[in-house]
């Protein structure tokens, strides 16, 4: 007898699957997940579950406004998610679009309460817009610097930086609050409206969304028909071979996670200038950390991110509309958006790797 | 004057829950695993245990009839479930089917945070009190029992004896885990899974196995640390999103310890004292500073991660592995 162990079944490699294969894999494995989190509403509140895919749907699609509220939160996810993505496709883990994000949002509140009166509306939005842009490109930019210089580990790196923005700005939060004692800046100049963004129209959110839709298409552009792009792409491949064929690794780094900063800031620059018009330490809402798994499950691709980010708004918001139907707590909207992600995350390995049964797989 | 005495164990009970944190997170990254969905777990453990006891307690007429020991036992087996559970769904992700560990550590926390934010604000309602909290101050005493004697003596007294059971268990189980690290055939076997897994693999060690055990293991010992923070720190009493962002800080934590969990005794301590530094400063009216102190912690990390990188000495920086997924086939 042969007493060695021989598994069930064989794991290995894949090649490129054709889209449509891949995309009906995630389909695949967001019904399941939809499934999953029907089941689960339906234990917890006892209702039947269509009831609760409705109230998915009416969370984001049931009034205009609510169509409206759902395209801004879409286009501010993307914009952090296009940001992380140049420093991703190097295989460099910026984990900081929220700190970077929120220091462009600091930079520009500042702008509108120190300017305001001195300067003329038109200058003070470009400073604001001057200003967030350096401000976040500067906090890509140090942990770039160490990554280039000595290989600091960056992941960790961007991670803290995270957090020393969010005390930054509520220090400024306190030392600029008003009304005096409240801990909190409420809405920058309501009378003068100075740095604020115009409107288009009656509204509110389209500038943003406009703005976001270029800088996804630029953004596409830049990574697939620029020699930058592909530089990037040699230097997340493999960076021994961009060294080989005379890539400078550390300029690329260091200017990647400039321009991954940048367009944090933008992100952060668009929500106080454009809509939200003050400023908290929680503007970012978290965005910074599901602009990586935005990212990541569109493979990288600033096309597919349009799909991905709206997959993920609309089941937060969803689960949002759930919670409050339901009587339930808003964190259940957290829960069902981890067993999606958890789903579509294992869903990855069927695309990525094919299983085949061994002989003894198939004996039995 | 700065008043050590009653500084000095405000800081160690804040840094326990991270000396826990960071002690699971340090095993599991050993095994290659840069586990972020610590802060989740924290979340999971804390609330599992929250649960556990909530039902134990309600099973009585009066919480004050609880069984000490059982009142312990229960939340502590809840907890260590909890985490476990969550740990394995990790693994799962990350071992078995290979996904990237960034994105799978941020959706475990997402997950955890609302699983310990819901089921908490589901028990608040269920308790039917007035205040958003559950008070669970029965098992919180039983938590919190010290020696006898430490109120005898003095200053002594205060700053070495007087905390509960679960914070000397931290440091032992730190303590531990350095040893075991360092010292022994599998700790050997672990670092070697962190820095090479094709290596550890080739010289027969079975890569899967340690890694599903290293992050299981260290699950469950974070998650003691969110059961520390809710029992004993917070005297029973669970707020939703009142542990805060401590699961990230024990995150630093193990950066600060560069992977040393023996170290981490009393860096913890340093980082809880920086945590509360900012209410013994005397800043009179100027509240805004105290929101820079509380920067503290991870300018501190920047600077170890910093120097550590640039000293650039080989048993200081993180194992090799740290953060890619193994696969056999792949060279």
């Amino acid at each position: 007898m042969n007493k060695t162990r021989t598994p069930l079944f064989h794991v290995s490699k894949r090649g490129a699957l054709p889209w449509y294969r891949t995309w009906a894999i995630r389909g695949t494995a967001l019904l399941l997940a939809l499934v999953l989190c029907g089941i689960i509403t339906s234990i917890v509140t006892g209702q039947d579950p269509l009831a609760v895919y409705a109230a998915i749907w009416s969370g984001s699609f049931g009034t205009k406004r609510k169509i409206w509220v759902l395209l801004q939160n879409i286009s501010m996810l993307l914009c952090v998610s296009l940001a992380v993505t140049p420093a991703f496709r190097m295989r460099c883990w910026n984990l900081g679009g929220e700190g970077q994000a929120l220091i462009g949002a600091l930079t520009s509140a500042a702008c509108m309460i120190l300017l305001a009166g001195k300067l003329p509306n038109w200058a003070v939005i470009l400073c604001m817009i001057v200003s967030s842009l350096l401000a976040g490109a500067l906090w890509a930019g140090i942990p770039a610097f160490f990554k280039a210089r000595w290989n600091t580990n960056e992941t960790l790196f961007t991670l803290m930086m995270n957090y020393v923005a969010t005390q930054l700005v509520a220090y400024y939060c306190v030392v600029w609050e008003s009304p005096k004692g409240s801990g909190q800046i409420g809405i920058i100049n309501p009378n003068t409206q100075i740095g604020w963004f115009p409107q288009i129209g009656s509204q509110k959110y389209l500038l943003n969304i406009l703005i976001v839709a270029v800088v996804c298409v630029l953004m596409y552009v830049y990574l697939n028909y620029s020699k930058h792009g592909y530089e990037i792409a040699v230097v997340g491949e493999s960076e021994r071979t961009a060294r080989y064929v005379g890539i400078k690794v550390d300029r690329v780094i260091i200017r990647t996670m400039l321009l991954s900063g940048a367009v944090c800031g933008l992100a952060g620059l668009l929500l106080v200038g454009g809509t939200n018009h003050t400023l908290t330490p929680t503007i970012i809402d978290g965005r910074g950390f599901t602009a990586v798994m935005v990212s990541w499950l569109a493979k990288f691709n600033p096309i597919w991110m349009i799909l991905t980010s709206f997959l993920l708004v609309f089941l937060g918001r969803g689960a949002g509309e759930i919670a409050t139907k339901f009587g339930l707590n808003q964190s259940f909207g957290d829960i069902l958006t981890g067993v999606i992600l958890f789903c579509i995350i294992g869903s990855e390995f069927f695309i990525n790797y094919q299983i085949k049964l061994t002989r003894r797989g198939k004996e039995q | 004057m700065f008043d050590f005495i009653t500084f000095l164990p405000r800081a160690v009970v804040q840094g326990i829950p991270l000396l826990l944190g960071s002690t699971g997170e340090t095993i599991t990254e050993k095994s290659g695993n840069l586990n972020l969905g610590i802060p989740g777990i924290m979340y999971v453990g804390a609330i599992s245990g929250v649960i556990g006891s909530f039902f134990y307690e309600a099973s009585f007429a009066s919480p004050k009839d609880i069984d000490p020991l059982l009142g312990i036992l229960i939340p502590v087996a809840c907890c260590l479930l909890g985490s476990l559970l969550m740990g394995l769904l990790y693994c799962f992700l990350t071992v078995t089917l290979r996904a990237n560990q960034n994105v799978t550590g941020l959706a475990l926390t997402t997950f955890g945070v609302g699983f310990g934010n819901f089921f908490g604000g589901s028990l608040i309602k269920l308790s039917g009190s007035e205040l958003p909290s559950i008070i669970l101050s029965a098992t919180s005493n039983a938590f919190r029992r010290s020696l006898p004697i430490a109120d005898k003596l003095g200053w002594f007294g205060k700053i070495f004896l007087s905390y509960g059971f679960l914070a000397y268990l931290a440091v032992i189980i730190a303590l531990t885990v350095a040893w075991i690290l360092n010292h022994t055939r599998v700790g050997l076997h672990l670092r070697a899974v962190g820095e090479g897994p094709n290596t550890a693999d080739a010289a027969g060690i079975d890569v899967g196995r340690y890694k599903y055990t290293a992050t299981c293991i260290g699950s469950m010992i974070a998650g003691l640390g969110g059961l520390y923070y809710v029992m004993d720190y917070a005297s029973g009493v669970w707020t939703n999103n009142a542990f805060g962002d401590r699961g990230w800080l024990a995150i630093a934590l193990v950066i600060f310890t560069v992977w040393r969990p023996n170290i981490g005794v009393l860096a913890s301590f340093l980082f809880g004292g920086l945590y509360i530094l900012h209410m013994y400063i005397p800043s009179g009216m100027n509240l805004a500073v105290k929101e820079l102190y509380k920067m503290l912690p991870y300018v501190v990390t920047i600077i170890v991660l910093i120097i550590t990188s640039m000293r650039n000495k080989r048993e200081n920086q993180p194992p090799a592995s740290l953060g890619l997924a193994y696969f056999r086939e792949e060279r």
